[in-house]
């Protein structure tokens, strides 16, 4: 289901637009599985499952997965239906450098969002 | 086409707060009981447009919104360009007081939402004499902050997109797109730091808990009303309080999020409009 996050994020023109400062890999955890995710100028370009032996990132969104589950529902419950519910739950974790996470939030927040949309049970 | 007018006067009042000149915008419409209406963090009186514009609501009552100092269309106070912006409860409680006063208010309700609603617990709680019923929005004793705050002021962050992200999950569910990025657009306009700032009342100063439950009720009724959604003041926060408080309602409003009179007006009126009727019958029995 991750990997159909690039075809989701790059058929969003505004949100693609919206990106176009943002050149960047960040890590994905769901549970005990991990995804390198690519982006160059807003544009989704890799989606790469781990295991890792090295992984590098800017930053890694870490939660289990029966978290990102409610958050990919497609009317999530209060308390999971955006990325700052969870961090205020301490359920996900942001680590790494932030400022990329922050200067972008409204977009990393629409992009992981996009795997709410029909068929998106995790 | 023709224009239409929205029934909404607005004026710049000149006011001295904390020793030093003022320039505040106060919007009214409507005429009875005054309703005082406090915004959020970082926000401006325009969350309760929809308000002013409603004639349940004006047809009994003078609503008015002012813009904070540093929010909307009051200005800071000159010298500010040299200064961090931090509001603090004495602050806050003052200029509500201060403007009641140079407005000529009698005993008007309050209605105030997150930090609004938080103030509005002080306000029960210190001056209860001052008003005929208090409105608290979103309304919780305390809030631990979730995120660094230093995020919300800093060159490489833009203020206005980073201020909208990170209340955006707040809005509920089921607002109308049309209210639900007009309440964002507003966080987007506010000034450098002043979301911020607002905070810095919100997360460490205007901290509560070890006072709330001495609110007395009789004095003021209290009535608390928070949407489902909202993830910073919960609605179990809210129960908490009420719980602490002999005579406080609650309303738990479901599929509403952390600005019910701005992001789905349609949906918070049908909790609100029952509250202001019940506070009009109260205001009609022998003291």
């Amino acid at each position: 289901m991750i990997e159909t996050l690039a075809a989701r994020v790059n058929e969003d023109e505004a949100l693609v637009r919206r990106g176009r400062f943002l050149t960047t890999t960040f890590l994905l955890e769901v549970g005990p599985a991990a995804w390198l995710i690519s982006i160059y100028q807003g544009r989704v370009v890799s989606v790469a499952r781990g295991p890792f032996v090295m992984p590098s990132s800017s930053f890694a969104l870490r939660a289990p997965e029966e978290e990102w589950r409610k958050f990919w529902s497609s009317r999530p419950p209060p308390g999971s239906n955006d990325l700052m519910a969870l961090i205020k739950r301490r359920v996900l974790t942001a680590e790494g450098n932030l400022q990329i996470f922050m200067a972008h939030l409204r977009y990393f927040k629409e992009a992981l969002a996009k795997l709410r949309t029909a068929g998106a049970a995790a | 086409m023709s224009a239409k007018f929205e029934p909404i006067t607005g004026r710049y009042m000149q006011l001295d707060l904390f020793g030093r000149p003022h320039r505040i915008y106060v919007e009214e419409a409507g005429e009875g009981t005054p309703l005082l209406c406090l915004h959020t963090a970082g926000s401006d009186g325009r969350q309760y447009r929809a308000l002013m514009n409603d004639a349940r609501v004006t047809g009994r009552h003078r609503v008015i919104a002012f813009d904070m100092p540093w929010h909307g269309k009051s200005s800071p106070p000159a010298g500010w360009h040299a200064e961090e912006y931090q509001l603090t409860s004495a602050q806050y409680t003052g200029m509500i007081l201060e403007i009641m006063t140079a407005l000529e208010l009698d005993r008007p309700i309050a209605i105030g939402c997150s930090i609004g609603g938080r103030i509005a617990l002080h306000l029960a709680l210190e001056h209860p004499q001052r008003f005929r019923a208090i409105i608290g929005l979103q309304a919780g004793a305390h809030v631990d902050p979730y995120y660094d705050l230093n995020f919300l002021h800093r060159p490489d962050v833009h203020g206005g997109e980073v201020a909208a992200a990170i209340v955006s999950g707040l809005v509920g569910p089921d607002a109308p797109d049309a209210d639900r990025w007009e309440t964002l657009w507003h966080y987007m306009q506010g000034g450098p730091g002043v979301f911020k700032g607002d905070l810095y009342f919100y997360k460490i100063d205007g901290d509560i808990r070890g006072r709330v439950a001495q609110i007395d009720t009789r004095k003021c009724p209290l009535f608390l009303l928070s949407g489902e959604y909202d993830y910073s003041c919960t609605p179990e926060e809210t129960r908490a309080v009420a719980a602490s408080i002999p005579g406080c309602e609650v309303t738990i409003m479901k599929g509403l999020g952390h600005f019910p009179m701005s992001e789905n007006p349609a949906e918070f009126f049908k909790h609100l409009l029952p509250v202001l009727e019940k506070i009009g019958r109260r205001d009609l029995l022998p003291a």
